[in-house]
């Protein structure tokens, strides 16, 4: 399926729903939690839930939702979590994903790691200045982090850079250590942003305060 | 298969030296946590005592060599990318000279099969003259066990 029928398969508010519903959890998700969170049946859930796994946009696995085990624990349930990959759609055509690993693959090759380090801070603090954003785990979310709360930091689970974190992971991950440390300031919010990397989710972690201070 | 790494760092001073303390430091920690990620294998160690002490070698002075086998790319990618090794990644140019030619080198091994240092050392050499290949590649040109491009 192309990117923008995959794109386009989220033109229903009860599918993009359960989109932004699974892919918020970090782990599989059942029928019944997803409908009940969408607040639709459970046949209608099932049913754009495949249409999502038809569009490449999530993935379907079985599971055992419960921890009982033998005769009488049932048939393993159908459970669903974000596909790898990803689809961009632009009108017309743009391609900033090419120029930026090129433009990565020189920052490299000049050694210059420390001057992106500065550029991305400078441009981390403008964004943070122009968002009209509430507090920081909005803005975050506005600019794709998925932010989520554990145990006293703030996560992120999704990387928006990804393909170019995959390409050039020391200097990207730098990069945006410097971009997010940028965004605090640019809101004049104190804290400390830091590189705590885990596999599948964004490197960059705040510690909490930051949001609480923000929310209180 | 398993996938073989070994890689090479020009240090700027002689490893006791000031310069490098926050590193051999680093080398106790990082390494346990090498030795308990998932699909991690196997690693080359200097002296199962202190967990500070480099692996000596005749490829050249100051040259740091790290030599480890782990079950797939993935948990190679996940360790050295994904894991509290990528802070130290980082600070690298403190302690390293940056080097023009490649420094880390990997291929497949049979499960169980430990390459010599010597063969570790011929890869990076096969990589450095002749570029990526199937015998001797990287993340970022990396070839499959059946010498397909990953």
């Amino acid at each position: 399926m192309d990117d923008l029928a995959a794109v386009a398969a989220l033109n229903d508010p009860v599918r993009r729903e359960l989109y932004r519903f699974v892919t918020s959890k970090g782990r599989p998700v059942g029928r019944n939690e997803a409908a009940e969170a969408a607040g639709v049946a459970r046949p209608l859930a099932a049913f754009h839930l495949d249409k999502l796994v038809e569009a490449g946009l999530l993935e379907a696995d079985f599971a055992r939702l419960t921890e009982k085990k033998g005769p009488g624990s049932g048939r393993p349930a159908k459970v669903y979590r974000r596909a790898p990959g990803e689809h961009v759609v632009s009108v017309p055509p743009r391609d900033y994903r090419t120029l930026a690993l090129v433009l990565a693959e020189v920052v490299d090759l000049l050694g210059g790691d420390e001057v992106a380090e500065k550029a991305a801070h400078r441009i981390g603090a403008r964004l943070g200045a122009e968002s009209a954003a509430a507090t920081l785990p909005e803005l975050l979310a506005e600019r794709g982090y998925e932010p989520y709360d554990d145990a006293g930091l703030l996560r992120l689970r999704n990387c928006p850079f990804h393909v170019l974190a995959q390409e050039q992971p020391l200097l990207v991950c730098s990069m945006n250590l410097s971009l997010c440390r940028g965004l605090l300031e640019g809101r004049g919010e104190p804290g400390a942003p830091r590189l705590d990397p885990r596999p599948g989710e964004c490197c960059v972690v705040f510690p909490q305060e930051n949001s609480k201070t923000n929310q209180s | 298969m398993h996938l073989a790494q070994f890689n090479v760092a020009h240090m700027r001073a002689p490893v006791d030296d000031p310069l490098l303390a926050e590193f051999v430091a680093a080398l106790e920690p990082v390494n346990t946590q090498a030795d308990a990620a998932p699909g991690f294998v196997w690693r080359a160690i200097a002296n199962e005592d202190d967990p500070e002490e480099t692996i000596t070698h005749e490829f050249g002075d100051h040259l740091l060599i790290n030599y480890s086998i782990w079950e797939s790319r993935d948990a190679l990618w996940n360790f050295v990318y994904r894991s509290p090794h990528l802070a130290i990644l980082q600070r690298r140019r403190e302690w390293f000279h940056r080097v023009a030619e490649p420094y880390t080198v990997m291929w497949w091994v049979e499960e169980g099969e430990i390459p010599s240092l010597k063969e570790a050392w011929n890869r990076l050499t096969l990589l450095r003259q002749k570029g990526p290949t199937p015998d001797a590649f990287t993340f970022k040109e990396f070839y499959e066990p059946n010498g397909a491009r990953g």
